[in-house]
């Protein structure tokens, strides 16, 4: 009689070929490495253009370019583009706008104190940027309004109100 | 040989095999550009010019579904305060994406709202973070399936359909840039919005924000301005003494800037 | 500012209390489940290397604690793989480890270590049993009426008889040495199978608590001390079942006249405690010495991370790592083993006390290596989920640990009805 010492061997070679046939049609053929080795680049290659289709939100880059193109249709809006809010892209507060007017038709107006807050919170910070916005206390100033009641949000200017 | 000339010898030969290694500084931006000259994505933030306003957050939310009822968010703003009376306070509510509208600094459950005194205010600035996009990556090396890697332009990504979710690349990020997406179901970070800077849009963050404390650039092209910034200014990174080589560059890091 | 819907949980959440700074994506991601991991597959580790004392090194007056060790750790063996389903955010897809094992990654070291290990105890088990399997066969088949639920006893042994059908003196023979290849074999992987848990949190740089090159080294030595503390547990209960049942004559089992006696198996429970209480010592030893050691280093080097893990250590935990780890999980049951006059009891109350303090360690690592921010500015309080809201809460929670805990008894007592762990007949060296 054979030497039956082998048999839980052959168990388990078994098993261990099941795995890898398995493994053949589990793992996508595109998984390997990339420039930076195996250690920091192992992964599934597509995956990099499953990332770049990542559907776009925002419209495009600079705040110039973002003022000239609803502008175009947007005249009415009076902006300050060379300081004050000039300076916001107009998608910070009307949200995304990629597709606009097709889609969606509206953008929407965020007309809370909140979004004015973000900036106008007054913090006594000297030695931050933030030491150039005018601020105001949260719960003193006049916290039954929104800021947009007394202040024009495209052109802050108390003279020009 | 007698043994002093040998010794002597030594000493030179230990010396001049140190002096490269000493020349290496923590980031070598030069040494990046002298291999293949290809897209290298790099990041680069000056804490002088962050208001805290969080449009960068709110942005980055926006365009990449993260959920704003989530207490995550790929990027954040942190508030450092620092009092006369030599205190350090550092908050980042909800990682800031409502802004900082509250002068007090909130120190958490247990300890609350902090009032400071304007008067006692010292130096006080913000800090936006994302994740660091690091040459040596600890998550990706720690990732046990391969789920979580760097592309060959330098942006480290998760591939959400072969992530197991067991947050070993989160313990393993010394900067806390991941989290788990809570729809999602898998580790999730910043992108880079590598769906935007591969078609020649800024990233969100860089977009939306006003002051322009935020901007990226390839670190390959000697031609873009913030590559310029980079290679000729003063830039720092967040804790260096990991080792993982860091390619979000920042201005005005103070010390105590964890 | 206005919050439209309601307030997402995201994991972690739901049991992190946050105090002063915490960046906003930390919370305790690796909770009550990563705990039991490591506590279960030390266990495991513990046991075979305490079966493997006897089969290896030939002490004789471990044999039958040895086949215990050895069926007990073949139980524990898949309850190690639940903790890690029920905690990971894909559970489906958790075949990707052995799929796409990232070798640079400690982890996935668990697909092949842990396979490796599977395979030798389950051939290990399977020289030591072949004899009993061979014989159910032949007594199965002789017998004259058989029921549906013989033949599929028949079957089963059939199978695992893998077709070995030869009981000469020789076949056996061959059995025994491949008994004692494979523990030798197995001895240093299952110090790996434990020693990579280890390494999966000394090789994290970024947590200032676990990363040591002594953690692999510390859970080796704490699996091993908990492994044979849980067999002195366990065997101690099972032999006073026995000499309670061989008492009253309960069971066929003792009512059959070659059952050992009450006398007999009181003199073997008394020599197997003996020698296995020694081993336990000096293993106990190891381990506290590497810890306080790398405590001491920490307290002596005061790198970046040290005030924050003193705040921790000193403070925060101070009663879990010194009163409940130290105090009463090492010291305690040091003491009741060493003082004379060492009885059976007071080795299995020291038992259960060291099983507390090994799990205590655990969770001082696991737990404690999350209780600060990476900033070092603030602190992460952890809430074990007792009553469950929902799946998340139930399986990284106080009962998704206790499932875990029951099941390797459960299957203890499904693999004992195949390979029991106390056979009649003696196959003797």
């Amino acid at each position: 009689m054979k030497n039956h010492v082998w048999r839980p061997l052959f168990v388990v070679i078994a098993v261990v070929v099941g795995i890898l046939a398995f493994r053949a049609f589990y793992v996508p053929d595109d998984f390997g490495s990339g420039e930076y080795g195996f250690m920091y680049s192992f992964h599934r290659k597509s995956n990099e253009g499953e990332w770049k289709n990542w559907p776009l939100k925002y419209r495009d880059t600079g705040k110039q370019k973002m003022h000239e193109y609803c502008g175009e249709c947007h005249e009415e809006v009076e902006l300050r583009t060379e300081d004050l809010h000039g300076i916001i892209p107009c998608e910070n507060c009307h949200g995304p706008a990629l597709e606009h007017p097709e889609n969606p038709e509206k953008l929407s107006i965020d007309r809370s104190r909140g979004l004015c807050l973000r900036c106008h919170t007054l913090l006594p910070y000297t030695t931050s940027e933030r030491k150039r916005i005018p601020g105001i206390m949260p719960d003193e100033h006049n916290v039954e309004y929104n800021c947009v009641e007394c202040h024009n949000p495209h052109n802050p200017r108390l003279e020009d109100m | 040989m007698k043994r002093r000339d040998f010794l002597k010898g030594s000493i030179l030969a230990i010396a001049g095999a140190s002096v490269p290694l000493s020349a290496l500084e923590f980031v070598d931006p030069n040494e990046v550009l002298a291999a293949n000259p290809d897209i290298h994505w790099a990041f680069l933030i000056n804490t002088y010019k962050c208001v805290g306003c969080g449009f960068c957050v709110k942005a980055c939310k926006t365009e990449n579904d993260i959920p704003f009822n989530a207490n995550v968010s790929r990027t954040w703003v942190e508030r450092y305060v620092y009092t006369k009376d030599d205190r350090r306070y550092v908050d980042s509510p909800k990682a800031a994406q409502y802004g900082f509208t509250d002068p007090r600094v909130d120190l958490g459950e247990h300890f609350g709202m902090k009032e400071i005194d304007p008067d006692n205010v010292g130096k006080a600035f913000f800090v936006p973070k994302l994740c660091n996009h690091c040459e040596d990556p600890p998550c990706t090396q720690v990732c046990p399936v391969g789920a979580t890697y760097k592309t060959d332009d330098g942006v480290v990504l998760v591939d959400r359909t072969w992530c197991i979710g067991c947050g070993y690349c989160i313990m393993a990020c010394p900067f806390g840039a991941r989290y788990f997406h809570p729809i999602a179901k898998v580790a999730d970070k910043c992108t880079f919005c590598y769906h935007r800077i591969t078609k020649g849009l800024e990233t969100a963050c860089v977009n939306a924000c006003p002051f322009g404390a935020r901007k990226m650039c390839n670190i390959r092209d000697i031609n873009d301005p913030v590559t310029k910034i980079i290679l000729n200014e003063r830039v720092g990174v967040l804790k260096d003494e990991f080792g993982t080589k860091p390619q979000a560059f920042y201005i005005g890091l103070a010390s105590e800037v964890r | 500012m206005v919050d439209q819907a309601a307030q997402l949980i995201v994991h972690g959440e739901a049991w992190t209390v946050k105090e002063l700074f915490v960046l906003p994506n930390e919370y305790i991601y690796w909770s009550i489940q990563i705990v039991m991991y490591p506590f279960m597959t030390g266990l495991v580790a513990g046991a075979f290397v305490l079966s493997s004392l006897y089969h290896v090194f030939g002490v004789k007056q471990l044999k039958e604690i040895a086949r215990f060790a050895l069926v007990f750790s073949f139980a524990l063996l898949p309850v190690a793989m639940m903790p890690l389903l029920l905690h990971l955010q894909q559970p489906f897809r958790g075949i990707n480890v052995m799929m796409t094992p990232h070798f640079t990654s400690a982890i996935s070291a668990f697909g092949i270590v842990f396979m490796t290990y599977g395979f030798i105890v389950a051939s290990e088990i399977w020289f030591e049993y072949r004899v009993h399997f061979v014989k159910t066969v032949r007594s199965l088949e002789a017998k004259p009426d058989r029921s549906g639920f013989d033949g599929t006893w028949l079957l089963l042994y059939k199978l695992l008889t893998l077709g070995a059908m030869d009981l000469s003196r020789e076949a056996v023979e061959k059995d025994h040495k491949a008994v004692k290849k494979l523990a030798t074999l197995g001895i240093p992987i299952a110090c790996f199978l434990h020693g990579y848990a280890g390494f999966i949190f000394g090789s994290v740089k970024a947590n200032a608590l676990w990363m040591t090159p002594l953690m692999p080294v510390i859970f080796i030595c704490s699996a091993v001390v908990s492994g044979i503390a849980l067999c002195i547990f366990c065997y101690v209960a099972t032999m006073e079942l026995r000499k309670f049942m061989a008492k009253r004559k309960i069971s066929r089992w003792a009512s059959d006249p070659s059952a050992p006696s009450v006398e007999a198996l009181q003199s073997a429970e008394q020599q197997e405690i003996k020698i296995v209480s020694n081993y336990l010592l000096y293993f106990m030893i190891a381990a506290i010495t590497l810890e306080i050691l790398d405590m001491i280093f920490r307290g002596y080097t005061q790198v970046k991370s040290w005030d924050i893990l003193r705040e921790v250590i000193m403070e925060r935990d101070f009663t879990k790592i010194f009163i409940l780890q130290y105090a009463i999980g090492n010291v305690l049951p040091f003491l009741l083993m060493v003082l004379p006059g060492r009885t059976v009891r007071r080795t299995v109350i020291a038992s259960a006390l060291v099983l507390f303090g090994v799990f205590m360690m655990r969770w001082n690592v696991v737990i404690g290596g999350q209780a600060f921010s990476l900033s070092f500015s603030g602190f992460m309080h952890y809430h074990l989920p007792i009553i469950p809201h929902g799946w998340e809460t139930f399986k990284e929670g106080f009962f998704g640990a206790l499932t875990v805990m029951i099941t390797p008894f459960v299957l203890f007592w499904a693999f004992n009805k195949v390979t029991p762990a106390f056979l009649k007949e003696d196959e003797a060296y």
